[in-house]
């Protein structure tokens, strides 16, 4: 394997692709993720988008947030040929919602909120408290494992470059009548 | 940050080797032996070690609260002593006035400050509490997998170097490559087509 220092920063932009993906399947195709273990899961784009345009002399970043903006800039943005670095999510399964924000270069998972647990009162009441949480992580991580996973299957094979991207290009296209 | 806030930072890492048996033992001794040791009135500026999750300054690293159900729990402890500038430079002021005066001279050479900065440092690094910062982790042995509750560098770097240290196994972070490589289950040919993508153009 590659040093991992070189590969980070090599590939980074493997991760600004899977989250444009992200966006462009939650706004068209919503179904491609759920599977047997998580039927009827949403995903939905939260409080905060982030874009870099690396095409231009100088990067330019252009961050959405609040809870009711609009993504008229960041279609603007995407039509300029920026790729989302950053973006907030919601994900809801079996009406447990998961809040969390995704950094495209690492895909490191931060301001995580799962879904409520049980308060702990006591001290007894801790190993409870870990092992609800710890299955809410993995609950979470295994649904972003499965969904990275469709992703990188699809990069790499020809349907990419032959349907994927042509239906990326079309949605980008039919945001500037937005 | 802890694993129950209400809000967290997760770093994930897959454990490269298999850790020898008996596993709890080895965890623990493992743990033990690099259990943080306390700095306070001593000249060490920053200390790493690990602790227990549910009583972060008094560890023992007791099976009954390292092991939950299929994880291992435990937390990295980082105290490191913070000096503002303004205090070195205050302090630093008095000392060379101090020796000009018991010298009777009117400059000090670039040595002599030097020395005096040092020895202001070396004063105040005693005196001065260390801070101690938490950071929690789990370890699922079975599925060769960490989570470490923070994102900080610094506090990665340090976890990855004092794991290898303990365990003598390396982690590997997950971003895009290691988890496209490790996690997707991609054969030769795939993991070479991986290798060789390059960035996409979406604006057509």
């Amino acid at each position: 394997m590659l040093d991992v220092s070189v590969s980070y920063n090599r590939y980074k932009f493997i991760g600004y692709e899977f989250l444009t993906w992200l966006w462009y399947v939650i706004e068209n195709d919503k179904d491609i993720l759920s599977d047997s273990e998580s039927p009827g899961a949403l995903v939905e784009i939260g409080n905060r988008l982030v874009l870099q345009n690396h095409l231009t002399h100088t990067v330019e970043t252009i961050t959405i947030k609040g809870d009711d903006a609009g993504l008229e800039e960041a279609y603007m943005a995407l039509q300029k040929g920026a790729v989302v670095t950053e973006i907030n999510l919601s994900y809801k399964s079996e009406e447990q919602i998961w809040r969390f924000c995704l950094k495209g270069e690492s895909l490191g998972i931060s301001n995580l909120k799962t879904p409520d647990t049980a308060p702990i009162e006591k001290k007894e009441d801790i190993e409870g408290a870990i092992l609800e949480k710890g299955y809410l992580y993995e609950k979470l991580f295994s649904f972003l494992d499965k969904t990275f996973n469709r992703f990188i299957r699809l990069r790499i094979s020809e349907a990419w470059s032959t349907n994927i991207v042509p239906d990326i290009q079309k949605w980008i296209r039919s945001s500037e009548r937005k | 940050m802890g694993l129950l806030s209400s809000s967290v930072s997760v770093t994930r890492y897959k454990v490269n080797g298999r850790i020898q048996n008996p596993v709890i033992e080895t965890i623990t001794s493992g743990l033990k032996k690099n259990v943080i040791q306390d700095v306070d009135g001593e000249d060490a500026n920053t200390v790493v070690g690990w602790t227990d999750f549910d009583d972060p300054f008094q560890p023992k690293f007791e099976s009954s609260s390292l092991i939950v159900g299929p994880y291992l729990i435990f937390s990295m402890r980082m105290d490191k002593k913070s000096i503002p500038a303004k205090v070195v430079q205050k302090n630093f002021a008095i000392e060379s006035a101090k020796r000009l005066a018991k010298n009777l001279k009117t400059f000090l050479s670039r040595n002599e400050k030097k020395e005096i900065k040092d020895q202001v440092i070396r004063t105040l690094t005693l005196r001065i509490p260390a801070t101690p910062n938490v950071y929690d982790a789990i370890w699922s042995h079975e599925q060769e997998s960490v989570w470490l509750f923070t994102h900080q560098k610094t506090a990665c770097e340090a976890f990855e170097t004092l794991f290898f240290k303990s365990f003598n196994l390396s982690l590997i972070r997950y971003f895009p490559f290691t988890m496209a490589d490790l996690l997707c289950g991609l054969e030769a040919v795939q993991r070479d087509t991986l290798s060789r993508l390059t960035p996409t153009r979406f604006a057509g």
